[in-house]
């Protein structure tokens, strides 16, 4: 087995794999993380086997399975390379047309994806309208990289930072660099990165310093750091190795949460291959420089991903935050000094010494440098993961590149940062994306969940989602977080329900204030944001809940009635999908909704072609 | 020595003091439910909040975790600290509404109203007989299990712990049930200081077996003597 003894040795292999690699031979590369698997990959991957086995086609063309792309809505998708064509939605029937048109070196017109503007075909992938406005300086690795090969990483600049770290041997230099990128941790907080480390070096410990990645990615509707670790996990091994010789940082671990049963495989495969390799572990790379990494995997507490509950879980005691200070840096995991950073923050580490920091640090605007992975969901065309540069137009990511609204109704406002952040209303859409902005209008950047409502969200029922959410994954340590987010979402479902009084609206507020000022730890403090901000945008909402017994959205199931219009045909279609028969009518007959069956599941709105159906 | 300042009073305090320690000791009563001398510093009850800092920095922290740092500006009384104060008494009202102690608090601190839905937990999950087991009693026979709404305190799997040597240490420090087992009719309590409080261990179906420790229990006793047995 292949073991690197010294840097000239990594370079020697870097050159021989640069100049093995034939780009000329066109390749499938077929989208295969958790999103792409559970859209049908797996059938697709085994089609491309079977097809390029038969034809006797291995020699002629080549398969890459690798993790996912970012365009979630699109999956299964296919990208041929070295070409560049996209072909969308793709199922078993087309992929055997596809392995045939790829061997012929052809393109086939009628798979390709269709802009819903013009509706012309597009072949390219980098001239989607989705892909067009986005800069992927990580997410672009992903379609070049099959996770489990580490040869695949190498040929992609992979570990040349780490060499040249190595080379240039002064930690002291690793650490200003950082420090001039301007990178900030990608956890939400936005913590200086350099500073972070800078502290970490500082540390005189002689029993040894621990680096943690903060794999405990738990938003609803958020899933960047598992593209990433499912897609490019050497990515963040190489960067933990970086940042352990910056700060002389002995022990490495990656808190994952069990619920990334990929992403625990290929980052099983990823640290094995690594320290076969020489990489990881004694003597890297012959520099006399060692670091390991584990692998820790969470139980399942959202709470766990803050930092020193994640210490505690690490320790295998219960996950519950404690007062800072002391500070992880100062006191962490088994009381010796640690930093804890997230997946995106350490997947940046190689390429800002790839790239330089001065450059890195042009990117994006003074204070907030480098290029930041959301996950856009909801009301949009276009799901999926988009990388754009920090000070990003909110307005540039939900309609440029998200597309705009999915149905006919206009978006009302976009949800960032998780439970804990807030509702940004439309009409505040121009506001650029960063860690400032976006806490100065009262939400938070999070770690990057971009949960995008239209005309037919209800606030309310937004706001009490995340209270359930909360009420249910606080640690219940602090009175005031357990109790306080429990009494915000009686209140919530009281107004949605109809029974609020403007006296509990008031309450409301003041407990959410409240339960904001006196918690220990991130989530408390930021639990009552879904609250406040609902409050502050769109308090005529909660006014129509409680005064007019009336829900603007047509969410709130106590608070509305369905009936059917004029417009009604008779088709009989809205009678055949309600669950409760509550729906009587023949055949080109007005049909009427029984209200004392009616369980208000809106079955019949959705199926009904003429908008006969009327919700009050 | 750190030097720092309280209320607007100068105060050194040895390394490692907590601002409720040196703020007791100025005098400044602070109320705190899940702080007790010997007995690590927890900030489960955020009762004892105070006032740290100045303008856009000033913000509220737990003053038993707390520890005092060097120029520290404290403010034990601020009119934010007594919202926050009221709002959490309040709520522990609403919840626990039979504990003569968080009635007593409540009562100083003014609270005349409590606008939340009536719960009967008794239990405020301050920790103090847990920590009380672990640390002074070295048994570790309860512990907290689960998170959020469903945080209870308990010995492992509800079975009578092994380890519990029944000490009632956890029932002697709890702030919510502390006159629990004087007799079993509230209104001829023996101390006759708390008419509120009924003994918790004679309504089975309401409280665990497992929170009642004393054996034999004074309560049971009197019952089994009036039912004749």
């Amino acid at each position: 087995m292949l073991q690197l003894n010294s840097i000239e040795d990594f370079n020697e292999l870097r050159r021989r794999l640069l100049t093995d690699q034939n780009g000329k031979i066109p390749t499938i590369v077929i989208s295969a993380g958790t999103c792409g698997q559970a859209s049908g990959a797996n059938d697709l991957i085994r089609i491309t086997k079977r097809e390029l086995l038969n034809n006797n086609l291995t020699g002629r063309v080549k398969y890459r399975i690798t993790g996912c792309h970012g365009f979630c809505e699109m999956e299964p998708s296919i990208l041929v390379q070295p070409r560049g064509t996209f072909y969308p939605k793709v199922n078993m029937e087309k992929m055997i047309r596809i392995v045939e048109a790829v061997n012929q070196g052809k393109v086939l017109e009628d798979l390709l994806f269709v802009d819903p503007d013009t509706g012309k075909r597009i072949e390219k992938q980098n001239d989607l309208p989705f892909y067009r406005n986005q800069v992927r300086t990580i997410l672009a690795s992903n379609e070049n990289i099959d996770p489990i090969r580490i040869y695949d990483y190498i040929q992609n600049d992979g570990y040349s930072a780490l060499a040249a770290v190595l080379e240039w041997n002064e930690p002291e230099w690793v650490i200003d660099e950082v420090k001039v990128s301007g990178l900030r941790g990608r956890g939400g907080a936005g913590f200086p990165t350099g500073v972070k480390w800078g502290l970490l070096a500082e540390q005189k410990n002689g029993s040894g310093k621990y680096l943690v990645c903060n794999a405990d990615e738990g938003d609803p509707g958020a899933y960047m750091d598992r593209s990433v670790l499912e897609g490019n996990p050497h990515s963040i091994i190489e960067g933990m190795i970086i940042g352990s010789f910056a700060t002389g940082a002995t022990e490495g671990v990656i808190y994952i949460r069990a619920e990334y049963p990929l992403a625990i495989k290929h980052l099983i495969i990823a640290l094995r291959r690594a320290r076969e390799l020489g990489l990881l572990g004694e003597n890297i790379l012959g520099s006399g420089f060692s670091f390991d990494i584990s692998l820790v995997k969470g139980a399942g507490a959202f709470v766990c991903g803050e930092e020193t509950a994640l210490i505690r879980s690490v320790e295998g005691k219960m996950g519950e935050p404690r007062q800072r200070p002391p500070f992880p840096v100062q006191k962490g995991i088994e009381d010796k000094p640690t930093a804890i950073n997230n997946v995106e923050t350490w997947a940046n580490i190689p390429i800002i010494f790839r790239n330089g920091a001065e450059k890195y640090s042009k990117i994006g605007p003074e204070g907030n440098s480098g290029t930041k992975i959301f996950s856009i969901v909801g009301k949009v065309k276009n799901t999926g993961l988009v990388e754009v540069p920090m000070g990003t137009k909110i307005n540039e990511i939900v309609n440029n590149i998200g597309g705009g609204s999915v149905s006919k109704t206009p978006i009302k406002a976009v949800q960032t940062g998780g439970p804990s952040g807030g509702c940004i209303p439309a009409n505040m859409f121009d506001l650029s994306i960063d860690y400032d902005s976006l806490s100065k209008v009262g939400s938070i950047m999070g770690s990057g969940g971009m949960i995008v409502m239209d005309e037919n969200t209800c606030m309310v029922d937004v706001a009490k989602y995340f209270m359930n959410f909360l009420k249910d994954e606080s640690c219940g340590k602090c009175f005031t977080c357990r109790k306080g987010t429990q009494r915000m979402y009686e209140i919530l479902d009281d107004i949605s329900s109809g029974k609020g009084t403007l006296e509990q609206l008031d309450l409301l507020e003041e407990l959410a204030y409240v339960v904001k000022d006196t918690t220990m730890c991130g989530l408390g403090q930021t639990a009552p944001n879904p609250v406040l901000s609902t409050l502050g945008y769109f308090k005529d909402e909660y006014e129509a809940h409680i005064k007019e017994k009336r829900c603007p959205a047509g969410v709130c199931k106590e608070l509305i009635t369905f009936s059917i219009n004029e417009n009604c045909t008779g088709c009989l279609v809205c009678l055949r999908s309600c669950p409760e028969n509550a729906i009587t009518g023949s055949k080109q007959e007005l049909h009427i909704i029984n209200q004392d069956k009616c369980i208000k599941c809106a079955a019949c709105k959705s199926v009904c072609k003429f908008d006969a159906v009327d919700v009050i | 020595m750190i030097n720092l300042t309280i209320n607007g009073l100068k105060i050194s305090v040895e390394e490692g003091t907590t601002i409720l320690e040196a703020s007791t000791f100025l005098g400044f009563p602070i109320p705190t439910l899940c702080n007790m001398e010997g007995l690590s510093p927890y900030g489960a009850c955020r009762l004892c909040v105070v006032e740290i800092e100045e303008g856009t920095n000033a913000k509220l922290v737990t003053s038993c975790t707390y520890l005092a740092e060097e120029g520290l500006k404290v403010k034990t009384a601020s009119s934010r600290v007594i919202k926050a104060r009221k709002m959490i008494l309040e709520l522990m009202l609403a919840s626990c509404p039979q504990s003569k102690i968080i009635q007593d608090l409540a009562s100083t601190h003014e609270v005349r109203q409590q606008r939340f839905k009536q719960e009967y937990e008794d239990c405020i999950l301050c920790g103090l007989c847990v920590r009380m087991c672990e640390e002074q009693m070295m048994a570790k026979a309860i512990g907290f299990r689960g998170r959020g709404e469903n945080r209870t305190v308990g010995s492992p799997f509800d079975s009578k712990s092994e380890v519990c040597r029944l000490c009632g240490g956890c029932m002697y420090v709890c702030p919510a049930c502390q006159l629990r087992c004087t007799y079993n009719e509230p209104e001829k309590a023996i101390c006759g200081g708390c008419a509120n409080l009924s003994p918790p261990c004679i309504e089975k179906e309401k409280f665990d077996d497992m929170m009642c420790y004393m054996e034999p229990c004074v309560s049971c006793e009197i019952e089994k003597f009036n039912n004749g047995g």
